[in-house]
């Protein structure tokens, strides 16, 4: 099984990412670099958080014209996965395979900080290792994670059980005061209509490790892992 | 642009005529302004230089003392430890955002030119009192440009201090620090190998930004210093990022015999340091210059101090393969001119010469100035000042109110304002423990990284607050379990050529010296900034020490939480009572003043050894030093940061309450353990000589403190709310 790290010029969880699938769920991960043509050889593929060609104009907006795009959309097409984690949701937004957009966080401020998460579908590949309800502990570290979308997006998205994740307290309320962003109906992650593309503001990969804040995010590595071993990868 | 006189230029009627006496006629303005970069403050160091011989900067454990970017130590297994601090005080007092962001850009320059990956950063600020409007936007800006620039790169901003002081207000202190990972024997050094060798500029074009920023940042601010704004250089994290890939990669690689990057003083200075070392010269043609606008004279481009710019000198025939990873970043690579043997820093614009000067008029000419310090008449009147007149305010009220003072309220505020979790390495994150902690993947160990320094005690007496400052760095270090390896410091002081704050230097110079000697903790690298003086006076001395410590193994790591209730809590150190120079003192009484308690770097030194020794046997729950706001304030952060309160007994033989609560005497930490190993802490205390007081216990939702006939009791969610929300209610 191997998974891919797309890397644009500016990522910078791209090494964060390639730890944990490699030292902590002990799976192959090779990089690829944003011009590369080529993705046929991996299982899924990871596009990591940071600041894509410096995220001046838009987060997102340039990478998604960068040459490696059409292979992602291709391969997110053919059924493959696909995970964005906080710069990786803003580029699959930004080149539609995800609906809806980013606004800056109504503080106005970058915030990193540990948040709280309920699952709201654990029958995706990305969450079949969590249950229905369930609260994770993962940290964000945005200043663009403030989602947005129309009514008639924000409908789809729920009837069709698209949104996987949403911030809430401690005790699974999914209260304002516990929406760090200002995000749409506490949206911290969606999913595709088909299910097989995730974007995520928050960042699984920096808790999945006790040593360095938790193990929530290990569940969501390992949710893809058992998901692609069953599917024969 | 109008043409600077050399006296506009920085330079003294004295300093032009050496130079010409160097050069042996008029030097011509492009060569004018090089003297007076180069022979600036901040490029030359010609007042701190005799001082900064004092420091010790010797040690098994150093493989780079100063002299080179940035220091280096052995942390064992082939991996050293690269780091340095420094500051961007001026740029930033009149143009916070991106004089931070700059600040940032070049440290990190300077760890990264060391073939070093940078893993953290740490930034120690200073601003004037929060409360007015114009500290507010400085605070604001200045935190946002760091966390822009440093969250863009993917390097986690790990700690640092903030104090706001009236002593900081139109002169703010921004000092960044970058601490980076080697293998040992990747090490890159700035050095120019051999004549012929050719010399390229890489990254961002150069525009007129910055010119003269170096001789700005060695004068004092003034009401026109605002017209000077375009000495503020304009940062890109983007380009520093692609940078800082491309330029390890080339060292991975083994390409570059010399690398160095463009800072202060822009290529004037890069190119003189990295040809002085071995005594070559250089001929650079500065149409080759890539430049981002038109029509830059020589001069211009010269002294531009454009950002994110590297010169790198090739290994021989290494130079196409260099030029391949750069274009795989998609940045330029322009070769802009040669090595040569005959000693001079040659400027072309074309094929004409347009100046030419020996490297070494430039560099080691540099003039040397060995002032005369005075003590200053304040110095012993506050010294004398008796607070025993004073009434003993302690109170609920007062433990309240100092745990909101921003200096020593949480700093929540700023570092969520950082990704201080990039890179997957920080354990011990802001805001939990006295000293960030990182992990190195693959290892048991852990490096553990702080910034400290008292510049109230530090002005009250500067040899004192010397030592206090090196004392508390690696008190701090050992609070988490980690031995000091060394430091690096930025040297923030007014005028040297007042003689008062020369004085000032000298005797903080002397104290941070003693102190690093006798604690092991050699200096390895710093920086110097001087002249931080407006209209209404100088800034409190403030000698800002970066340290890094070695923790062997991480599991033995502590931060300062208390972990469970009924656990007992000890005072290791003395008891004592001082209170000059606290900030209880200076916010309850308004008063600045008092003799500053005496540092005993003999016993500071056991202390730490008994830390380390109680940490590696884990014998301890929480551990976290005695400083700003006292004994009060320590336990209440300890018991803040748990979640869970506390009771202790604080038996007065003859003392105030106040003295016991708020004295910052140095040498002490507070720390909770199970009952179980109460006596054998207090055995190894003996050995090393160290007093355990036995205090109280954890437990319970109020912050108790009984004295015998009287008790004063907090309740915990309201000393959370108080030092937890105090700077976001300042700035909304």
């Amino acid at each position: 099984m191997k998974f891919g790290i797309v890397v644009f010029p500016g990522s910078n969880c791209d090494a964060d990412c390639f730890h944990v699938i490699q030292q902590v769920m002990g799976h192959e991960a090779r990089y690829i670099w944003h011009k590369e043509a080529r993705l046929s050889d991996c299982d899924a593929l990871i596009l990591p958080g940071g600041f894509s060609y410096g995220d001046y104009l838009r987060t997102g907006a340039i990478a998604r014209f960068s040459p490696v795009m059409p292979q992602v959309v291709e391969f997110a097409a053919q059924g493959g996965l696909v995970l964005g984690i906080c710069n990786g949701f803003q580029i699959l937004l930004e080149a539609g395979l995800l609906p809806g957009a980013m606004l800056r966080n109504r503080s106005l401020q970058f915030i990193c900080k540990p948040v709280h998460l309920k699952v709201k579908n654990s029958v995706t590949p990305f969450t079949r290792k969590l249950w229905d309800g369930q609260v994770l502990q993962v940290p964000i570290a945005h200043g663009e994670g403030n989602y947005y979308c129309d009514e008639n997006t924000l409908q789809e998205l729920k009837q069709n059980q698209q949104i996987v994740f949403t911030y809430c307290s401690p005790e699974g309320e999914e209260s304002d005061a516990a929406n760090p962003n200002g995000a749409l109906a506490n949206i911290a992650g969606i999913t595709n209509q088909a299910g097989n593309v995730l974007g995520m503001m928050p960042h699984p990969e920096r808790c999945s490790e006790s040593i360095v804040g938790g193990i929530d995010g290990y569940l969501i590595f390992a949710s893809m892992i058992s998901w692609l071993e069953e599917a024969g990868r | 642009m109008k043409e600077l006189s050399y006296r506009e230029m920085g330079l003294t009627d004295e300093e032009y005529q050496k130079a010409s006496e160097l050069l042996g006629r008029t030097p011509n303005y492009l060569e004018l302004g090089m003297f007076a970069v180069m022979w600036s403050e901040h490029c030359g160091y010609k007042n701190s230089r005799p001082l900064l011989k004092q420091f010790p900067s010797q040690g098994p454990q150093v493989i780079q003392g100063p002299g080179e970017n940035a220091g280096v130590v052995d942390i064992g297994d082939n991996q050293a430890l690269v780091f340095k601090i420094e500051s961007h005080n001026h740029p930033s007092a009149i143009e916070p955002y991106q004089g931070a962001a700059t600040g940032v850009g070049g440290i990190v320059r300077d760890i990264f030119t060391m073939g070093a990956r940078p893993i953290a950063m740490l930034n120690s600020l200073r601003f004037g009192p929060l409360e007015e409007s114009r500290v507010k936007s400085l605070f604001s800006g200045v935190v946002k440009g760091i966390g822009d620039y440093g969250n863009c790169l993917g390097i986690p901003t790990v700690g640092g201090e903030v104090y706001f002081n009236a002593a900081y207000r139109g002169n703010p202190l921004v000092n960044a620090m970058c601490v980076g990972l080697v293998q040992k024997d990747e090490i890159a050094l700035a050095v120019a190998n051999e004549a012929g060798s050719p010399i390229m500029l890489v990254g961002a074009r150069t525009g007129r930004d910055g010119i003269h920023g170096a001789t700005f940042a060695s004068e004092e601010l003034s009401e026109s210093s605002a017209e000077k704004r375009p000495s503020v250089q304009v940062g890109d994290p983007f380009m520093e990022k692609l940078l800082i890939e491309a330029c390890l990669e080339l060292i991975k690689e083994d390409l570059a015999a010399g690398m160095q990057d463009l800072g202060a003083a822009g290529l004037t200075s890069s190119i003189a340091e990295t040809a002085a070392k071995k005594g070559l010269g250089v001929a650079v043609d500065v149409l080759k210059v890539p430049r981002r606008e038109q029509g830059m004279t020589p001069y211009e481009v010269m002294l531009s101090e454009s950002q994110e710019r590297m010169l790198i000198v090739p290994r021989e025939g290494k130079q196409d393969r260099i030029t391949e990873i750069f274009e795989k970043w998609g940045l330029d690579a322009a070769i802009i001119g040669k090595v040569t043997a005959d000693g001079l820093f040659k400027v072309y614009e074309g094929e004409e010469l347009q100046g030419s000067v020996p490297v070494a008029a430039l560099t080691e000419s540099c003039p040397v100035y060995v002032r005369e310090g005075r003590e200053p008449s304040y110095y012993k009147a506050r010294q004398a000042f008796c607070w025993k007149a004073l009434p003993d305010e302690c109170s609920s009220e007062t433990i309240l109110k100092l745990l909101a003072s921003p200096s020593i309220a949480s700093k929540k505020w700023v570092y969520s304002q950082y990704d201080h979790q990039v890179m997957l390495n920080t354990v011990v994150l802001p805001g939990q423990g006295d000293a960030a902690v990182l992990r190195i993947k693959g290892y048991e160990k852990g490096v553990a990284l702080v910034t400290d320094c008292n510049g109230r005690m530090v002005y009250l007496d500067p040899f004192k607050g010397g030592v206090m400052a090196v004392c508390e760095a690696a008190r701090n270090l050992a609070c988490v379990g980690a031995r000091p390896l060394a430091l690096t410091n930025c040297l923030n002081f007014g005028s040297p050529e007042n003689p008062h704050i020369y004085w000032q230097m000298q005797e903080a110079i002397r104290g941070m010296s003693l102190a690093a000697s006798t604690l092991s903790v050699p200096v390895v690298s710093g920086n110097v900034s001087l002249y931080n003086e407006t209209e209404t006076g100088a800034i409190f001395p403030t000698p800002v020490v970066g340290m890094a410590g070695l923790i062997d193994k991480l599991e033995n790591r502590m931060d300062m939480a208390f972990k469970n209730s009924n656990e007992a809590i000890v005072l290791l150190g003395d008891m004592r009572t001082e209170l000059g120079g606290s900030e209880y003192l200076a916010l309850i009484h308004g008063q600045e003043s008092g003799a500053v308690p005496t540092p005993d770097v003999k016993q500071e030194k056991a202390l730490l050894d008994l830390l380390l020794d109680l940490s590696s046997r884990q014998l301890l729950s929480s551990c976290h030093d005695i400083a700003d706001g006292g004994l009060a304030v320590t336990l209440a952060e300890m018991a803040i940061t748990a979640g869970m309160g506390f009771e202790v007994n604080l038996p007065l033989t003859g003392q105030r309450r106040d003295e016991v609560m708020f004295s910052e005497a140095p040498g002490r930490v507070v720390a909770s353990l199970t009952e179980a190993n109460l006596s054998h802490v207090q055995e190894l205390a003996a050995v090393y000589g160290i007093p355990v007081h036995l205090l109280g216990r954890s437990g319970g939702t109020r912050l108790l403190f009984s004295f015998g006939d009287k008790e004063l009791s907090v309740d915990l969610a309201q000393a959370a709310r108080s030092w937890g929300e105090s700077i976001a209610c300042h700035m909304s």
